[in-house]
């Protein structure tokens, strides 16, 4: 498990505090947080145990963090019914099996959906279409 | 006859027609959740909580927990129907209940689990209504250290039922509660590793961990293998159980019934601990143990009132003591405090509408289970042949808009791209997210509790010790720590998961 083991345990070690903040506590706990991350890397070390990832959907991930970036970046400024449309969009596409047009379906689908829930139904504060858009 | 005062007022509240209607969307909801894989209830309710902004407090709260009990009531059609456990404690109903499918025996396996799940709701609801006013007047007496420990307590405990190895569930709530840091310094009022950004001065938005590592990250794994999603839906006919069938499940349901609603107390989960418990007890005193695994009734029974009941119960500590038990209560303490309760013993004497409203409604919502689910179990067969290509693009972008809507701000949508990943790639590694939201929820309350102790005892460490109540829960959490650690018990306490799975 050595792999698996040494990329968790960077995660841990982010959480260890060199400027310790008001008070102990921050530091306390990165210093649990340190001591555990490096724990389960020795562990894992010692075992000797070597585990794979197995297949990690790289398209997904990439299409999906690419689609919410894009909400929250957009979401002011082209307002939300473009917006919503170009995610569901891109999201369908995290799937290796889609096809464009059932894509275009869904989407199109989706943000009807959404925008009759949140705005209409549920009178969220959204523009539905941001500045700029010329209407 | 207080009791029947409380129910009376809290039937009143919950009898409000906006209340039944949205206990209604509630469990409804929750049913879809539970009957569709893939998409959990901490990441629905954490999704649907600014929606419910706009509510009174008492009717947002009824829908929530709604969802969630309704979730573990709808886990169990798919488990049985197409072996796919929607919903964690499913996973054990999945066994005997496919084989029963399979067997042509769908309906009695669907009835037993809705008829076990009602019974057991209702009884864990009176468990509920009759425990909950004495604990929370214990609870009154309670001061910063016994706060401090309790949740300590609560935290090491919840690794002992976390699959997985113990070290990791350990460096997860350690990891979550540093990042229960992030954010203003609660006596000093200094930034703590904000980077500078303005937006993350009031620390991490619970929802965005909720959503990130609960929805984002499940979504990634489940489209890491597309393929295995093809579903072949069992026949459904003649839903009622044989006469044979109605005396098998009576010991079940009430075995069931007691064990989840004393299981659902404890934190971590208390529900799927429940179920695997359940079934292992029914397999060990049943006379019939071979049929077991091949469409044993009991086994659907048994389990499925257990989760039911320990669902209905792991809302005592939240009402009682401010603590959540798992994170879909974790939830609904944000709940509470967007709507302006501090959830904890105060709530009862303070929102007596609001607290028995709450229970009455459960009540009701298993009722309303009961209805929604036997007549209408063709509509949710219907449900499950949605093809995923469908239903992700819509949790994602349901996702956005409404981590997006908790406050207008772009910060939260990317806060679930982070944590998204950072749950996917701690999934990789063997970690449960779950420890991960409970330690980021409790963090706060335990440095505020450790801190505000060590003020008031003037530095004083030892009276952690001396305070009677205190200590006792360090000493429970050291040994709950000790039994989750040492590799001997380790190793028997994976057996009882491997021999149940």
């Amino acid at each position: 498990m050595g792999g698996a083991f040494a990329v968790g345990s960077l995660s841990y070690e982010l959480g260890t505090p060199l400027r310790m903040g008001p008070g102990y506590f921050p530091l306390l706990v990165g210093a649990i947080l340190a001591a555990l991350g490096l724990g389960i890397v020795l562990k894992g070390l010692v075992a000797g145990e070597v585990v794979s990832f197995g297949t990690v959907p790289w398209r997904a991930v990439g299409v999906i963090v690419l689609a919410l970036l894009f909400f929250g970046f957009t979401v002011r400024r082209l307002g939300f019914v473009p917006t919503s449309a170009v995610t569901a969009l891109l999201t369908t596409f995290a799937s290796t099996r889609v096809r464009p047009l059932m894509a275009v379906a869904v989407a199109a689908g989706l943000t009807l959906a959404s925008t009759l829930i949140f705005v209409v139904a549920l009178q969220l504060r959204i523009p539905l279409f941001g500045p700029w858009l010329p209407f | 006859m207080e009791l029947f005062d409380n129910l009376v007022l809290g039937f009143s509240t919950a009898l409000l027609i906006q209340n039944i209607l949205y206990c209604f969307v509630g469990v409804l909801l929750g049913t879809a959740v539970g009957v569709l894989p893939g998409i959990g209830p901490t990441a629905t309710v954490a999704m649907l909580l600014p929606i419910t902004f706009s509510f009174e407090p008492v009717t947002a709260l009824i829908m929530l927990a709604g969802i969630y009990y309704g979730a573990q009531y709808g886990g169990s059609t798919t488990a049985i129907l197409i072996n796919l456990p929607g919903e964690s404690s499913a996973a054990v109903t999945a066994l005997d209940g496919h084989a029963m499918a399979r067997q042509g025996r769908a309906g009695p396996a669907l009835a037993a689990a809705a008829v076990g799940s009602f019974i057991a709701g209702t009884v864990a609801t009176v468990v509920l209504a009759v425990a909950a006013p004495p604990l929370a007047s214990i609870a009154l007496e309670f001061g910063p250290a016994e706060y401090f420990s309790l949740v300590l307590f609560g935290l090491i405990v919840s690794i002992a039922l976390a699959r997985g190895t113990a070290l990791k569930a350990l460096a997860m709530i350690a990891l979550g509660v540093a990042f229960g840091t992030v954010g203003q310094d609660i006596y000093t009022g200094t930034p703590r590793f904000v980077f500078d950004q303005r937006e993350l001065y009031g620390g991490i938005d619970f929802v965005s961990v909720a959503v990130g590592m609960f929805g984002v990250a499940e979504i990634l794994r489940n489209l890491e293998n597309e393929q295995t999603r093809t579903a072949v839906v069992s026949k459904v006919k003649n839903l009622w159980p044989t006469r044979e069938d109605r005396r098998r499940i009576v010991g079940p349901i009430a075995r069931g019934t007691g064990l989840g609603a004393a299981l659902g107390v404890l934190p971590g989960g208390g529900h799927v601990l429940a179920s695997f418990t359940s079934y292992a007890v029914e397999k060990r005193i049943s006379k019939r143990q071979k049929e077991f695994g091949d469409g044993a009734i009991e086994g659907v029974a048994g389990p499925e009132s257990a989760n039911n009941a320990a669902a209905q119960t792991s809302f005592i500590p939240l009402l009682t003591l401010g603590l959540p038990a798992h994170p879909v209560m974790a939830l609904m303490v944000g709940a509470f405090i967007v709507h302006g309760i501090t959830p904890g013993p105060n709530v009862i004497n303070d929102e007596p509408e609001l607290f028995w409203g709450l229970i009455a409604s459960m009540w009701i919502g298993n009722a309303l289970l009961l209805l929604l689910n036997l007549p209408l179990i063709g509509m949710w067969v219907r449900m499950l042949r949605i093809p995923y290509n469908v239903l992700f693009p819509m949790i994602m972008l349901f996702a956005a808009i409404g981590t997006y809507s908790l406050g207008f701000n772009a910060y939260d949508v990317y806060a679930i791209v982070f944590f998204g990943v950072l749950g996917y790639i701690l999934i990789k590694c063997g970690c449960e997210p779950a420890p991960l939201l409970l330690g980021f929820v409790l963090g706060p309350l335990l440095e505020e509790n450790l801190r505000r102790a060590l003020i008031i005892s003037r530095g004083d460490a030892s009276v952690f010790l001396t305070r009677p109540i205190s200590a006792a829960c360090l000493a429970l959490a050291a040994a709950a720590l000790v039994i989750a650690v040492l590799p001997a018990i380790r190793k028997r306490r994976e057996e009882v998961f491997a021999d149940d799975e």
